[in-house]
């Protein structure tokens, strides 16, 4: 028999189960065959859940930025599987489960951004009116209201950067991947960018894979570090983070953010000592 | 202003050189007039005079001098007497005389844009199908590349010929030989263009799982408009050069061919002349105003230039 007590706390476990959004199981992706084979990705395990902000590091050829295009659809695994919101990832991706936003803001320049927003949701055949209305919702998510009548090259690099996050969202997908989307911006603007998209994912309770390669962006953004190290791309150590969700800039000067940030940086170089 | 004076200098220099090149060139013709006439030359006979060669001519006649730049039919026009020509075949004669280069400049003016119309259109459809197609990319693109290499001028009658065997004359002909070398520079223009979208921006269509012709549309080919415009000035330029060798071998009354050939009949140099010229003009009208549509196109399509 069980108490009532016990029985509540069973209950209360079972509203916070996770519910697995990407599994990859034994995941390989090899590139070329025979002595040009390269083992972009080997035996990776990961399960990422509804409401995670899941980051990848590691140094350049880790297969970081290979496994979110696998989540995407954009390569195809030689073995193992991986499914997103239960389906094959070229399923997920007709069914629109995700948007992808990549390094560089990739905006098309003879559209405006409204225009540019709005390309996702020509192209998914929203109609016109719901076309206008998600643009002016997304916009204003990024703080760009005022911007959506201009070309891209009327707005500085972190501007545009917003705009393509927009574009991502438009369309309303559970889940978000960025592939380094702040790599080319400079540190300022970056941190200002980074707290944006706390404040956003705290809002739309998105799932998230980020890609990057600052330890100090990681630890400020994710719930959950993959650390992956190179040839053959594999998962080092995965370190989930005790930080809340709640969090200013200025907690990375605290001793958890240091000590996270000291062990994701130990995992990298203990990585990189396999060479 | 800069720019207007440099260009000034160079188009001055241009005419300078032609006056001068106007001396050696027309002497030997000045001289013959003068000894009919009964003037004195030196040396004496033509016979003599054709072996001292122009410069000895030029030397020791210098009186005739003056004369080379207003011979009625010289080897080489004065650039007045072609301007002269110009304006009076222009301006000053109706439209509907033979002699009129507006009604010859219509004639081949029309077979360019008709040729021009069909060469760009073929031009487009044949590099869609080679970016789109692996098979018309490895079977076309040769062809297209080889087509190129016959000389025009050797294939124009063929063309005229075999059309004409079939019933096929007038406009038309000449608007394929216009198109046969217009195309080119579209589709190679063309391909480039619409190949020129970056990875990046093909991945974020197949992220919205677009299909192939949203992904032309969208992407392909606005990426491709700049790449377009520098062909069609190309295409457009080599239209007019195979409207006037259509109008070459088939004797044709009209056209500036017409009267490129008529002039070359009857020694009328000064009438070649200005109809290369009139053909020039047209050429460079032609392109500007592609320039023009391309900006404002452009510009539409928020590119600052």
């Amino acid at each position: 028999m069980l108490s009532q007590s016990e029985i509540e706390g069973f209950m209360e476990e079972a509203t916070v189960v996770p519910q697995p959004v990407i599994k990859a199981q034994d995941l390989n992706l090899v590139f070329g065959s025979g002595d040009n084979a390269v083992h972009a990705l080997k035996n990776v395990n990961l399960t990422i859940n509804k409401g995670d902000f899941v980051s990848f590091i590691g140094p350049s050829g880790c297969g970081k930025t290979t496994f979110l295009r696998c989540i995407a659809a954009l390569e195809q695994p030689t073995g193992g599987t991986l499914s997103v919101n239960g389906m094959t990832p070229d399923e997920a991706r007709q069914a629109r489960a995700y948007g992808y936003v990549f390094q560089h803001a990739g905006l098309y320049p003879w559209r405006t951004i409204a225009k540019n927003i709005k390309l996702p949701l020509e192209i998914m055949g929203y109609d016109k009116a719901e076309q206008e209305r998600r643009v002016a919702e997304v916009l204003k998510l990024v703080e760009l209201e005022q911007f959506g009548q201009k070309f891209p090259w009327q707005l500085s690099g972190g501007m545009q950067q917003r705009a393509s996050i927009a574009r991502a969202l438009a369309f309303d997908a559970d889940i978000l991947l960025m592939d380094e989307p702040f790599g080319a911006l400079d540190e300022i603007v970056r941190d200002h960018l980074n707290e944006q998209l706390l404040q956003l994912w705290a809002r739309t309770d998105k799932t998230i894979g980020f890609v990057t390669h600052s330890i100090p962006e990681a630890v400020y953004l994710s719930t959950k570090i993959v650390v992956m190290s190179p040839r053959p791309g594999r998962i080092h150590e995965i370190i989930d983070s005790p930080l809340p969700k709640e969090r200013p800039l200025d907690i990375r000067d605290s001793a958890e953010f240091i000590e996270i940030a000291h062990r994701v940086r130990e995992g990298l170089r203990a990585g990189h000592a396999h060479d | 202003m800069k720019t207007f004076l440099s260009v000034l200098t160079v188009v001055a220099g241009i005419i300078g050189i032609w006056y001068l090149a106007c001396v050696p060139m027309n002497i030997k013709g000045v001289l013959d007039a003068a000894e009919r006439a009964g003037a004195v030359v030196e040396p004496a006979t033509p016979k003599a005079r054709r072996d001292l060669g122009a410069m000895g001519l030029v030397v020791n006649n210098s009186f005739a001098i003056a004369d080379v730049w207003s011979v009625d039919r010289p080897r080489l026009p004065a650039p007045h007497q072609v301007a002269i020509e110009l304006w009076e075949t222009t301006v000053e004669k109706k439209i509907t005389s033979k002699r009129s280069l507006i009604y010859h400049g219509q004639v081949t003016l029309s077979a360019t844009l008709l040729g021009f119309a069909i060469g760009t259109g073929l031009g487009i459809l044949l590099a869609v199908g080679i970016v789109h197609s692996k098979v018309m990319d490895m079977s076309v693109m040769p062809w297209a590349i080889v087509s190129q290499t016959i000389p025009i001028i050797a294939l124009a009658p063929m063309i005229i010929v075999v059309l004409y065997s079939i019933g096929v004359q007038g406009l038309l002909p000449k608007a394929i030989i216009a198109a046969y070398l217009s195309f080119f520079p579209v589709v190679v223009g063309m391909v480039k263009g619409l190949r020129s979208p970056d990875h990046m921006q093909v991945d974020l269509l197949k992220t919205y799982s677009a299909n192939t012709a949203q992904g032309f549309w969208k992407l392909r080919l606005p990426s491709s408009m700049p790449y377009l415009f520098a062909s069609l000035k190309i295409g457009i330029a080599a239209s007019l050069v195979g409207a006037i060798v259509g109008e070459l071998p088939t004797g044709a009354v009209a056209g500036f061919g017409a009267r490129l050939l008529a002039g070359s009949y009857y020694g009328q140099t000064v009438q070649i002349w200005s109809a290369l010229f009139a053909a020039a003009i047209l050429a460079a009208l032609l392109v500007a105003l592609l320039g023009l549509v391309e900006r404002f196109l452009l510009r539409r399509m928020g590119v600052t230039t």
